[in-house]
């Protein structure tokens, strides 16, 4: 009843003086995605057209054909099975691996008051905050150096294997991982370990089936978001693999675009391809993706 | 538990950083053993500051690189994400639209890059009329200007990368702060200003290091565009050209990156000391 009465709140009022700002805002914000979209469809555009007409009609002109050959073109002269292969085979161990291990522990750092926890724990973020390049030198050394036996490496070294690539992405991954991780479980109330405990439950089945299953949201973030950061790699497989054919296909681009170089349209096509797999998982899977980057800068 | 992985990461992690210090009193060239012979001292330093052309000029690429990120790219980021953090039709879109680039590799942002800056086959000259030979702007080829070219490109991706941060830190902003700010009678700026962005600031930490850290890491996209040479010479890239791809200068190259180890320890150790004041809450 008194309710009905309620004169309506001022907010209301205040809301009209700022219109003009929101349009404005409106403005910027659409002119912004413009412009961030634009490389991206001048891309897609161009890998659309055939390049004779490119060149006759010129850049920016109208299209008359558009199709997808520049993809076929660049699918089979990249030879772009072998590099997908290549990266399937590096990039999934190495996310399973990576966040196996890591997972195993942030357990042991968040579940158990050691002295050394804190100094652990530093160790794998600084680790995974070096800039690549400071390790690279000697790193290459010791993958020229280490023998390794055949069924991990057919050159009896980790250099130019898949192997190698598919550890040094989990030495560096692990930090983030660990990190990441270890903040989740430490939201965990302690009650639950000491519960499974009581009840008898060793450590390991306390890890199995009682936090794992727990951290299952950061796992999935961190899964979508290793499966970007270990895909989109460039540099390792640049310097630690000789063979361009075995090189994932981020790395192997640096050789496709000399391919490609004369026929821009096929570069962008192959540029695409390369990018597909990101694409689909970001379309798919955005929330993950974004949560796992926030979820190394905030807590929770 | 943690044993082996640990030893695993200090192997593959921290022990090649503790061998680039010793190798870069060395003049080995990889061939063969290191024996005394090969101790030389501090004349890798000597002849890097002193001798070798490109050294200077790679530390100030990395410093407009970082100056960039810092004063253009991450403050515009962070704006975005002021911008998107309201009550806005649509926000989900802008959102998607910025965060895209995010989820590219380097090498491709570069090769998407290259479609724009390329001199005769690029839309930009395209665009402007300049794909002559008499008039032609070489964006990539020209070391007066391929840098910025390169800084254009990186700041597409790193834009939306320090949003996506940003906006996550926003997020979790008490509310009821900015309604007492608001019944104190501030405006959206002073708001902000004087309440949200002080009590991000851990957030902001963060933001600075990830902006420090990858103007160091920088190397993919310069590679993709040139190799890293001809104006594009950065830290990284002297890395791996003087000790990896054409010479193998190992110990010169070392010298380079302990340069590159000394700088970088800053943000670490900025990171770290932020990780030991929230491990003591």
């Amino acid at each position: 009843m008194t309710a009905a009465t309620v004169p309506a709140p001022p907010i209301r009022k205040n809301r009209r003086p700022i219109r003009p700002r929101r349009i404005a805002l409106y403005a910027f914000l659409t002119l912004m995605a413009v412009t961030w979209l634009f490389p991206l469809l001048w891309a897609t555009f161009s890998s659309l057209r055939p390049y004779g007409e490119t060149l006759r009609e010129g850049f920016i002109s109208l299209p008359q054909v558009l199709n997808f050959d520049n993809y076929g073109s660049a699918w089979t002269r990249g030879n772009f099975p072998q590099h997908y292969f290549n990266a399937l085979v590096v990039t999934i161990p190495a996310v399973i691996l990576t966040l196996l291990i890591a997972s195993m522990i942030a357990f042991a750092v968040s579940r158990f008051s050691w002295r050394f926890n804190l100094l652990c724990l530093m160790v794998f973020t600084a680790g995974n905050l070096l800039p690549p390049q400071v390790i690279i030198v000697p790193l290459y050394r010791l993958y020229l150096l280490l023998p390794v036996p055949p069924p991990l490496s057919d050159n009896g070294l980790l250099y130019d294997q898949y192997f190698g690539i598919v550890l040094i992405h989990i030495a560096f991954q692990m930090g983030f991982c660990v990190f990441v991780l270890s903040n989740y479980m430490k939201t965990i109330t302690r009650e639950i370990t000491e519960a499974a405990l009581v009840d008898g439950a060793s450590v390991l089945r306390t890890f199995w089936q009682v936090i794992l299953p727990l951290c299952r949201p950061a796992l999935a973030a961190l899964a979508t978001l290793e499966f970007t950061f270990i895909y989109n790699d460039f540099f390792w497989a640049l310097l630690l693999m000789k063979s361009g054919d075995r090189r994932p296909i981020t790395s192997a681009l640096n050789n496709l675009q000399g391919q490609f170089v004369t026929d821009f349209n096929v570069l962008a096509a192959g540029a695409l391809l390369a990018a597909v797999p990101t694409i689909l998982v970001y379309v798919a899977l955005q929330k993950y993706f974004v949560s796992g980057l926030t979820l190394g800068s905030t807590k929770g | 538990m943690v044993g082996v992985p640990l030893l695993f990461d200090l192997a593959l992690i921290w022990g090649p950083t503790v061998a680039s210090f010793f190798f870069s009193f060395t003049n080995w060239n990889g061939i063969g053993g290191i024996t005394e012979k090969n101790v030389i001292g501090l004349k890798n330093y000597e002849s890097l500051f002193n001798s070798y052309v490109f050294f200077w000029p790679a530390l100030q690429h990395n410093i407009i690189w970082l100056a960039w990120l810092m004063l253009i790219a991450t403050p515009l980021g962070m704006f975005m994400a002021v911008l998107l953090d309201r009550e806005l039709r649509g926000t989900r879109f802008y959102q998607t639209v910025f965060y895209l680039p995010v989820v590219l590799s380097l090498a491709v942002v570069g090769i998407i890059w290259r479609l724009q800056f390329a001199p005769e086959q690029g839309f930009i000259n395209n665009m402007l009329g300049r794909t002559s030979n008499e008039n032609l702007i070489d964006w990539l080829g020209s070391p007066s200007l391929n840098l910025w070219a390169a800084l254009v490109a990186t700041s597409w991706r790193h834009v939306g990368y320090i949003m996506v941060l940003y906006l996550a830190g926003l997020k979790s902003v008490d509310p009821a702060l900015r309604e007492a700010a608001k019944v104190d009678g501030a405006n959206e700026r002073q708001t902000f200003l004087r309440v949200v962005f002080p009590v991000m600031a851990p957030i902001n930490v963060v933001i600075v290091v990830v902006t420090t850290i990858e103007a160091l890491r920088a190397f993919d996209i310069a590679y993709i565009i040139n190799g890293g040479k001809n104006g594009l010479e950065l830290l990284s890239t002297l890395i791996t050209n003087n000790a990896i791809s054409e010479s193998s200068r190992v110990g010169f190259g070392s010298a380079i990156a302990v340069v590159l180890l000394v700088i970088s320890l800053g943000p670490i150790l900025a990171f770290l000391t932020r990780m030991m004041r929230e491990d003591r809450r």
